[in-house]
This record gives C-alpha cells, structure tokens and sequence, in this order.
C-alpha cells in the first residue's frame, strides 16, 4: 500500500526518453486531486494535464508533473469511466490545485467529462465535444455568438460599469474579448474570452507525412515556431530513440535563441510604444527585424520555418556564415543594449512600468505560470535549466529572475535574457561543433509515450506524443506556454487603472493561437 | 477700423487658416527625425483632409442629431476664437474689452459638444474618453484663467490683443518672474488641451489609454475632418497666445511680425515633438498632478503680480 502522493504511483522521465504507454501507472479517478497535491507537496509543478478518449468510451486523464530541481518529470494516468447514467465525472482537481483549471476545462470541453466541484467551469475553447456528447455547462450551439453568450462573472453596483474589448481589436492582432468590470478607472476584474482561432491543431499533428506534422507544429503560435518545432521534435525523436548530432543540437540552439532575441526586443519596444516613448520604440522594432533576418540567413525564412525537422536540421551553418552572423551579432549586440539603456534609464518610462499590474511568487505558483512572466515574478523555472536537452546540456544560459512581479520585472527579465541569449548566440557560432545535420528518424516505438519540453521565448512549450501498436502517431497533445499565463494576465490587471491594460498585457504578450490549438 | 486694416486681415486670415495642418507635419517630421525615420510628406495632413473631405460621414443609428453637431459646432467655436486671439499681428479682428472670458467658454462649448457627441454613441469607450476629458478639462481651467488674470495685470486690459504683447518689451517689464511662471503654466494647458505626450498620445490605437482620440473614435469623412483641423488650430491658438505672452514685439516694426510669428510658432511645433520624442506618457492618474502643478505655477503668479501692482 502506497501512501498517497508517493513516488510509486507515478512514473519519472527525462526529456529524449520513451515509456510503454501501459507502464504508465494509474491512480483511481476519485484520487487524482489528492495525488497530485502530493506531487505538489514534493516540490511539483503542474506541466500538463490532459485527456484521451480510449476505444471503449472512457478517457484517460494524463497529468505531468514537472520536478525542475531534479531536472525531471512524473507522469500519472487516471481512468474515467462512465457511470449507471453513462455520464463522465470525477473530482475535480482545481480546488486544490488552481493551476489546473484550464486544463480542467479542456477536458470537460473535449470529452464531455465533468469535473465535479469546478470552481471556474466554463467553455475554453467553444466547440463540440469529441463525440457530441453536452459538455457539462450544456450541449454545444454553433448558432450563438461566441462573447455574448458567455456566463461572465459581473460585479453589480451603481458606479460599476463594464468594457467589453474585442474580439475584433484596433491594432494588427489576433482575436480575444476581454470584458473588464470597472470601478471609474480601477478594474475591478477582467475577464479573457479566447477560442477564436482554434484549427483543431493536434489532429493536425498526425499527419503521416512528418514535414506537414512539423509545419502544422510550427504554427501553432507563428511567433515561436523554433520552440514549438524543437518540443515536437524532441517528443518524435524519443519515441524513435534517435539522438541527433551536437552539430545539429547546436544550430537548434542559435535558431531558438534568435528567436528569443527577436520577440524580446519586439515586445521591449511595443512596451516602449504603449507608454509613448518613441526613440527606443522604433528602433527596437528596427533590431527585431534584423535578428529575423539572421534567422533567415540561416535557413531562408524570417521565423525559422522549415529549418528544425524530426532528426536534425535542414539547414547548416557553414564556418564561414557562422562567422559572417557573429559580426553581425557582435554589432547588434553592442546596439541593442545601447537602446535598452537608454530604455530602462529613463525615468519616464520606468515610472510606467513599476508598480503596474503586480503578481506575488505565491500567485504565480498558484496558477502554475511558466516563462519569463513567472521568472519576473520570482519563481526559478527555466526549461533550458531545469530540464537541459541538445545544446543546453553543455551550454549554460543562466535564469534570469526578478521579485517585484510588475510591468517592470517582465522587461528587465527579458532584458537580462537579450544579454545572456547574445552571449550565448556569439560563443555558440564561435564552437565548431560535429556531427551530421541530418540523420532520419528510425521507426517509431509502439504503443509508446514520449514527451518534448522547450522553453521557448514566452515559457515552456510541451509535446506528448503517443504511438500506436503499428508504431505510427495515435495521439498527440500540445501545450503553449499561454494556456498556464493568460489567468496571470487576468489576475495582474486587478485594482490597476484600465489605461494600463495595453502595456500590462504587452508585458506578458501571450499567444490566441497558441492557447486556441 | 480703416479700410487697409481689412484689406491686411484677408491674406492674415488666410495664412493663419491654411498653416495648422503644416504645424502638425512640423511635431511629425521631428518625431520622426527622433525616431531615426523620415516622416511623412510635409503636406500630409492637408492630403489627409482632402481624403476625408471627399469621403460620406457614416452614422450610427443609435445617434441623435447632438453626435453630428458635434464636429460642426466644436469647429464653430474655434474659427470664433480665432477671430479674437492674436496670432501673427498684436491685433485681433473683433477683440473688445472681457474677451478673454468669451475665449475661455468658446473653448468649453468647443469641449462640451465633442464630449456629448461621444457619449451620444453609447460606446463605453467614448464614455470613459468623456470623464477623462472633461476632468482634464476642468482641471486645466483655473491654470488657464488664472494665467489670464496675471496678463491682464500686466497689460491693464481685458482684451486679449492688449493683455499680451502691447507694452514696450511686453509685461516681462512689470511682473517679471510671475511672467515665467505663467510661461509654464500656459505650455503645460497647451499640451493638456492639444491632447500630446505626456498628457494624451495622439499616435497610439489603444482604446483603453485615449483621451481625445477614443471621443472621436465614431467620427468619419468630413466630421472627422472638421475635428482633426479643429485640433490642429487649437493648437495654433493656444501657441499663440503663449508666444505673445511669452515673446512680445514690443520694440519691433510691425512688419516683421507676422514671419517672427510664424517662425515662432513653427519653433513651439518642434519644441513639442522634442518633448514628445524624449518623454514616456504618464499614467493616466498622475496627470491630475501635473495639472494641478499648472495651476499653482499660474496661482503663485497671480500672487505675486498682485502683490507687485498693488505695492
């Protein structure tokens, strides 16, 4: 008899390894919450909780929990069958565990399973469930519009009135509504309304021929398609036991560090546009095109697609274009710090961003938040730390970490990482690493389970992926680092004025697509 | 008023009419020079107008008549103000004595009238842009009159064509120091009600963060038009008055004027875009401050001035 919570009911697996998906073990439906808040009490942390539909009408509810001082993670399967009424239920997790509520909700979305005692139980996504069957808060309508139908939480009173932005947005973005209970100009509480962009992206992902899987991969948030791309990757490299050459880890690395350095500065100077401050704003936006350039010397394209694929990567940087890209990197280097100091010493601007839309440690804890949204916050998780895989086992990058929680952590955490990614970039190009940059993926393992983590720019990107008895992709479920930070966004904005929504929202820029699927 | 005084007033009139949209280009081009770009076309904001000119206004039908008099009634108000503010010779065509309160609720009216037109819509946006407008407003007010009292001081008039300029080396003279305070005071009202960097931020798209700019959101074709030119001879105005305030041409023939005023004003526009170019916005609930800060620059003035005159 185990006691509950204990490691024997959960199984430990490290980045590049595959498991049997029957070896996983199984905790009863009725004890999962109580196990994970085990988990939780051993130092865990709630990476991904999701179902799958098994052919005899049950789902399987998978839960990953992310042990980032011991650089692994435990996985736990739980069986929800169906009861006399042939109605899907369990306990819910989310009372105990809050960081679990969107997934709770996904869940409840896709498979009609309710989570019993959810404190927060409404549409994710807004479609049908997998077999039509009514989700808990109703069967599923296409006739009625999306935000207007929606139960949101209202504060009632006098003075108390309600903005409603979106989902159609003035700026060149993607789709949310956003209602926000106001108090003069305090918001008292903001509501997010996403599942305007969902494309059905994990059925996507099993497309028989790789190249397509991976370009549906690298779109599911266009903006870190490296990331996604290098967590798939991983995942269907596991599940092939093949290794891929430091070579290729290494041009892996550059691609997801650009990456990095481009939506970090982008987003620098969009803060730097949302509070008017004009010099570093332009020409932050100057620099993020021209680290998308050198992404594009790499491989032809701006963002990276097409460069990673399962195995290696299409493209190599010959010694005499890694040394042509760090001159440029060494210029760039030397100019983007130049506008970010200029940025981060101006009164006016940190007046802006200090003290605005504030999240404690215990928060962000709270709601499991990832990237450098939670970093800022003073919670030390960072995939390529924690969980180093390719390059980063033998290439350190250090957390960078801030404890005030505000608009102003957010920036000076992506600050400190523009310096460390450059630093990293100029000395990677500078290694002559070995290795072919292609060598193809062998046959997948059957009825097997493996999974691929990165962190990409905005937090950890997470793909589980499982094989069939014929060793082809059954299932594959992906994870945006927005799907764990878009409550944060919420919770930060309370008791903030309504004007600084933009840049408290910037700050964390979170992806639609990306928590859409 | 003899018959050379109105034949001069026509070109005036016209220069003063025609040059608002080309200050605008002046804060851009600066901006822009700021920003390491090359800005728009100088003529822009006339082709700009030309555009929306030529374009059908769209109407909600929520609306009531109140939301299209707005931009015509608004406009009305200025073109008033401009026939009694100096703006590129010491005299103005129609000032007389207590003018200066006339010009003071003319640029009220101008407000009221866009802020019901916003809150004719229904919009929550034009709503929250309304409160914040009006506060600022109110706000601004007693910096802006308590500037007045301080010039009209100096100058011994009510009018503002003699309360600014008309003395011999101006009212720099008399009040002295109170002079740089109502100096201040005047630039921080301008800002405020042109609606620039730090107040407001006519460049952004954001909603949620406007002042003006989310009031006018439902405006379209000439409506727009006619507010967007509006705002670009208030801000000629307003500069007039604090240039006349500021530099007056006492002891200079009157024939320089008028290019010495241009000059000038074109000088505000980049002093503008340099502010705009080197400063971040401030949020929202510190801008009451700022304000109040004009306003006991403008009172610490008034103190002074009364002190001097009445010793």
């Amino acid at each position: 008899m185990s006691a509950v919570g204990g490691r024997d009911r959960t199984l430990p697996l490290r980045q590049g390894q595959y498991v049997e998906t029957s070896s996983v073990p199984t905790v009863p439906a009725e004890e999962l919450g109580e196990h994970l808040v085990g988990s939780r009490e051993r130092g865990g942390r709630l990476a991904h909780l999701f179902g799958r539909r098994m052919p005899d009408g049950s789902v399987v509810i998978y839960a990953f929990v992310a042990f980032d001082a011991e650089a692994r993670f435990e996985v736990t399967a739980s069986r929800v069958q169906p009861d006399a009424n042939g109605r899907l239920t369990y306990p819910a997790v989310t009372p105990h565990w809050p960081a679990a509520q969107a997934f709770e909700r996904e869940i409840a979305e896709q498979y009609g399973v309710h989570p019993l005692a959810h404190p927060w139980l409404k549409p994710l996504r807004y479609h049908a469930t997998d077999d039509g069957t009514a989700a808990p808060w109703g069967p599923f309508d296409p006739e009625r519009p999306i935000p207007g139908d929606y139960p949101f939480y209202r504060v009632e009173g006098e003075e108390v009135h309600e903005v409603a932005v979106g989902p159609v947005h003035a700026g060149v973005i993607e789709p949310g509504h956003f209602r926000f209970q106001c108090h003069g100009e305090e918001v008292l509480h903001l509501e997010i309304v996403l599942g305007y962009q969902r494309r059905g992206a994990e059925r996507l992902l099993l497309h028989p021929n790789q190249t397509r899987a991976l370009s549906v991969a690298e779109t599911i948030a266009g903006d870190a398609s490296i990331g996604h791309a290098l967590a798939f990757c991983t995942a269907l490299e596991a599940l092939g036991q093949s290794r891929v050459s430091l070579r290729a880890a290494a041009i892996r690395g550059v691609a997801l560090e650009l990456e990095r350095l481009a939506n970090h500065t982008g987003d620098l100077g969009a803060l730097c546009t949302d509070v008017a401050f004009l010099p570093s704003s332009s020409y932050l936006g100057r620099i993020r095109g021209e680290f998308l350039n050198v992404t594009a010397e790499i491989c032809g394209n701006r963002f990276g697609r097409s460069l990673l694929r399962p195995g290696g990567v299409r493209f190599d940087i010959p010694p005499e274009l890694a040394e042509r890209l760090r001159v440029r990197l060494e210029e760039l280097q030397r100019e983007t710090l130049e506008v970010l100091d200029l940025m981060f010493s101006q009164s006016s601007v940190l007046a802006r961003f200090e003290g605005t839309g504030v999240l404690t440690e215990h928060q962000a804890d709270e709601i499991g938040m990832v990237g450098p949204a939670a970093r800022a916050c003073g919670c030390r998780r960072d995939v390529r730390c924690d969980h180093p895989h390719g390059v980063f086992q033998f290439s350190h990058i250090p957390m960078a970490v801030e404890t005030t929680g505000d608009v102003y952590a957010r920036a000076a955490v992506r600050w400190l990482e523009v310096r460390r990614s450059l630093e990293f970039l100029l000395e990677t190009l500078g290694n002559k690493a070995e290795g072919p940059t292609f060598r193809p993926l062998g046959a997948l393992r059957p009825s097997a389970m493996a999974f691929g983590v990165s962190e990409t720019w905005r937090g950890e990107a997470m793909h589980v992926a499982f094989t069939d008895e014929g060793g082809d992709l059954a299932f594959v479920k992906a994870k945006d680092p927005s799907i764990h930070n878009w409550f944060g966004l919420a919770l930060a904005l309370r008791g903030v004025p309504v004007s600084d929504f933009p840049v408290c929202n910037k700050s964390f820029n979170l992806s639609y697509a990306g928590h859409d699927l | 008023m003899n018959v050379l005084r109105v034949i001069l007033a026509v070109p005036e009139a016209v220069v003063v009419l025609a040059m608002p949209p080309l200050l605008m280009s002046v804060i851009a081009k600066t901006k822009a020079r700021f920003a390491g770009r090359v800005g728009p076309p100088w003529l822009q904001p006339y082709y700009d107008l030309a555009k929306l000119v030529r374009k059908a206004p769209v109407h909600s039908r929520t609306t009531t008549w109140i939301f299209r008099a707005g931009p015509i009634v608004s406009l009305a108000a200025l073109l008033t103000v401009a026939l009694l503010v100096p703006v590129l010779t010491r005299g103005t065509p129609l000032g007389f004595a207590g003018d200066v309160i006339l010009i003071a609720y003319l640029l009220a009216l101008g407000r009221m009238f866009t802020v019901l037109a916003a809150m004719d819509t229904g919009s929550s946006f034009e709503g929250m842009g309304a409160a914040r407008e009006v506060t600022f407003g109110a706000m601004s007010e007693p910096a802006l009159f308590l500037s007045f009292v301080v010039l009209a001081v100096a100058g011994r008039s009510l009018e503002l064509g003699r309360m600014v300029g008309a003395p011999p080396l101006g009212a720099w003279g008399p009040v002295g120091p109170a002079m740089v305070l109502v100096v201040g005071a005047l630039l921080i009202v301008l800002i405020t009600e042109t609606c620039r960097v730090p107040v407001d931020d006519p460049a952004t798209h954001l909603e949620l963060t406007m002042i003006h700019e989310v009031m006018v959101l439902d405006h379209s074709g000439p409506d727009l038009a006619a507010i967007t030119y509006g705002a670009a001879l208030k801000f000629v105005l307003l500069g007039s008055i604090l240039l006349h305030a500021a530099l007056p041409h006492g002891g200079l023939p009157a024939w320089l004027d008028p290019p010495l005023r241009i000059a000038e004003l074109a000088g505000l526009a980049v002093l503008v875009g340099v502010l705009e170019s080197s400063l971040a916005r401030l949020r929202l609930n510190r801008v009451p401050l700022l304000l109040a800060g004009a306003t006991v620059l403008a009172g610490l003035a008034t103190v002074l001035t009364l002190m001097r005159s009445t010793a």
